[in-house]
């Protein structure tokens, strides 16, 4: 910049050109930025676009949020919209009930959290003896467990349905740990994969070492393998515990009758609702309206925020850490 | 002396020995494919050739052949129907899913500040998208994009469309949150593939004056082929596994409706599982790196 300054300034012209283009090189510097730094136009039009997606995303959380919050003559009230005139917990306090809060999040708990921790178990053990060993049939079991991810439940779920009957298992929480337990629990192929891409970036001098000391293949895999993937269990076991809570297909036909989750506990919300507040007997402002659906809404998804927000570093450097991008 | 006693002790081949060792870790794997996936599928398509009631102590069979999947395709109103719009459906959100992940996994790999505020913002469905939940906000109307289905004006447009247009556009319009909350993890697999493109490549072509456009077209795109093969699977088998999927849900009625049962709920289901197929090889097809 000052050379050219300079040297106009040197043969004679008057200061006020090169002044002027000075600064609007600067400005145009300033607005739009060179390669290396961005201007403040991209900067503005990227926070608007970020925000613009931001909203979209939020938009459902926070309409869920806001009507929870409304009470039924604020339901009424063509004039609020986004802010009800007054703090209103009523709508939260029947859907606490109508879905047997405390207990249906303790079932929903174990019914997620015990089946993540041993699929994560059972998943490291199959994705190291396929990372680490050489057999016969290692493609062919690789493609079937990609197709165990493709496979639709619906082809495998009545067979299993008819023998958890029989043996009286429908209802308890062990028809969901079972296929867990063999390494056939809710989206395991992607846990195998993440374990498999895990153990195999993992360095062979240590193993060699350890066998050298004698060291047998089980305690390699307990005493170097295991806490080296520390990582990778915990983001196993975050995301098949989110899956697991959210899953209700299967959950929903193998535990009918039995235990109840939170989502099981929401899709039949109305008609508990209307045991608890019988339709005919309770005056218009008890009667079920979307207020009391949406703070029944806002319960379910509340515990999973929370976790989400304690863990979120977890969940948003996951793929990073464990490297699953397929090649 | 203790060499050859040892050899003879372990005296098997180092790799069978090798391989013994692998089959033990991935065994229980092997047993459970067995018992908890192949065995009930055989089963469910015994099943499917079959007329099959439960009673309380038993299982009764009666052979039908094909009977029960000529009638879902031929005699069936709503399955074929269902099928077939589960597949416009699936064919309308993968190409947006693809779309608007990349975009966001592009903006989420620049540097600017509160980029965590915003990952975490982008990242929240994928903790929250269960079926009840999606169901209780699609029913209150809080999953279309805000204020545009519903307006006057698009639905009098809507209705001057043939109906093959008319469908896709309004499940668009309708579900439009609803198919952006499905890319969660697939802006993190796209943004893991964007951190591994060698920067060099991007200096080297800025050196020799490429913009920032057509490195995009250039460099980013044509590396990112394979990531945008999985991320299409992936999505195609999220939306398919939703437990709001109507198929999904046809099915489960059927498996306890009187006049359908088990064994045509069962034919239903392969043939679910065909159509899903169908798609995956036609986006395999459309998608894999040609080279």
């Amino acid at each position: 910049m000052n050379i050219p300054i300079r040297r106009l300034i040197s043969q004679g012209q008057s200061l006020n050109v090169p002044l002027k283009r000075f600064i609007a090189e600067d400005l145009k510097f300033f607005l739009l930025g060179s390669r290396s730094k961005r201007g403040v136009i991209p900067m503005t039009l990227l926070y608007l676009l970020l925000f613009a997606i931001g909203f979209v995303y939020l938009y459902p959380l926070l309409f869920m949020f806001v009507t929870s919050m409304k009470s039924p003559t604020d339901l009424l009230n063509p004039m609020v919209q986004w802010v009800p005139t007054e703090f209103y917990t009523g709508n939260y306090a029947k859907s606490f009930l109508v879905l047997n809060y405390m207990e249906a999040l303790a079932s929903s708990v174990s019914v997620s959290l015990v089946p993540s921790v041993i699929q994560a178990a059972v998943c490291s053990l199959i994705g190291y003896g396929l990372a680490r060993y050489n057999f016969w049939g290692k493609k062919l079991m690789f493609a079937l467990i990609l197709a165990t991810f493709i496979i639709p439940a619906q082809t495998t779920v009545i067979p299993q349905m008819l023998t958890y009957k029989q043996l009286g298992l429908l209802g308890n929480v062990l028809s969901i740990i079972l296929p867990a337990v063999v390494g056939q629990g809710y989206q395991s192929a992607i846990f195998i994969l993440i374990f498999y891409q895990t153990f195999q970036s993992m360095p062979k001098v240590l193993e060699e070492a350890a066998r050298l000391d004698g060291a047998s293949d089980l305690k390699i895999f307990l005493q170097i393998a295991i806490p080296s993937a520390l990582p990778s269990f915990l983001i196993s076991i975050i995301f098949s515990t989110v899956w697991y809570w959210n899953e209700t297909y299967l959950t929903g036909i193998f535990l009918e009758g039995g235990v109840q989750t939170l989502p099981m506990q929401l899709s039949k919300f109305t008609q508990a609702y209307e045991n608890l507040y019988p339709p005919g007997t309770v005056n218009i402002f008890d009667r079920l309206n979307e207020a009391v659906k949406l703070s029944g809404t806002f319960l379910i998804i509340l515990p999973l925020l929370l976790l989400y927000f304690l863990l979120q570093r977890w969940f948003v450097e996951s793929i990073d850490r464990t490297g699953i991008t397929g090649e | 002396m203790i060499g050859t006693k040892s050899i003879r002790k372990h005296g098997l081949k180092l790799r069978t020995r090798e391989a013994l060792y692998g089959y033990g870790f991935v065994g229980i794997w092997i047993i459970g494919f067995l018992v908890f996936t192949l065995a009930p599928m055989v089963e469910t398509f015994r099943y499917s050739l079959n007329r099959v009631t439960v009673t309380a102590t038993d299982i009764s069979q009666i052979f039908v052949q094909w009977q029960n999947y000529s009638r879902a395709l031929f005699t069936d109103p709503t399955f074929v129907e269902l099928l077939i719009g589960f597949a416009i459906e699936t064919l309308v959100s993968v190409p947006i899913v693809l779309i608007f992940s990349l975009i966001i996994a592009l903006l989420l790999n620049l540097n600017f500040r509160f980029k965590g505020v915003f990952r975490t913002i982008f990242f929240l469905p994928v903790v929250i998208t269960s079926g009840p939940v999606i169901q209780e906000l699609t029913t209150q109307g809080a999953t279309s994009a805000p204020g545009i289905a519903n307006s006057a004006a698009v639905v009098e447009f809507l209705t001057t469309l043939p109906r093959y247009l008319r469908n896709p556009l309004e499940y668009l319009l309708t579900s439009f949150i609803l198919i952006l909350w499905f890319s969660g993890v697939q802006i993190l697999i796209y943004l893991s593939s964007l951190q591994k493109v060698d920067q060099s490549v991007y200096e080297a072509a800025a050196i020799d004056g490429a913009s920032a456009w057509e490195s995009f077209w250039k460099i980013t795109l044509p590396s990112l082929s394979t990531t945008t093969l999985i991320v299409a699977i992936y999505t195609i088998i999220t939306l398919s596994h939703f437990s709001e999927n109507k198929v999904i849900k046809y099915i489960y009625l059927q498996t306890y409706a009187v006049d359908g049962g088990i064994g045509y709920a069962s034919a239903l289901s392969f043939l679910y599982f065909a159509v899903l197929t169908l798609l995956l090889i036609i986006v395999f097809l459309l998608l894999r790196s040609r080279k």
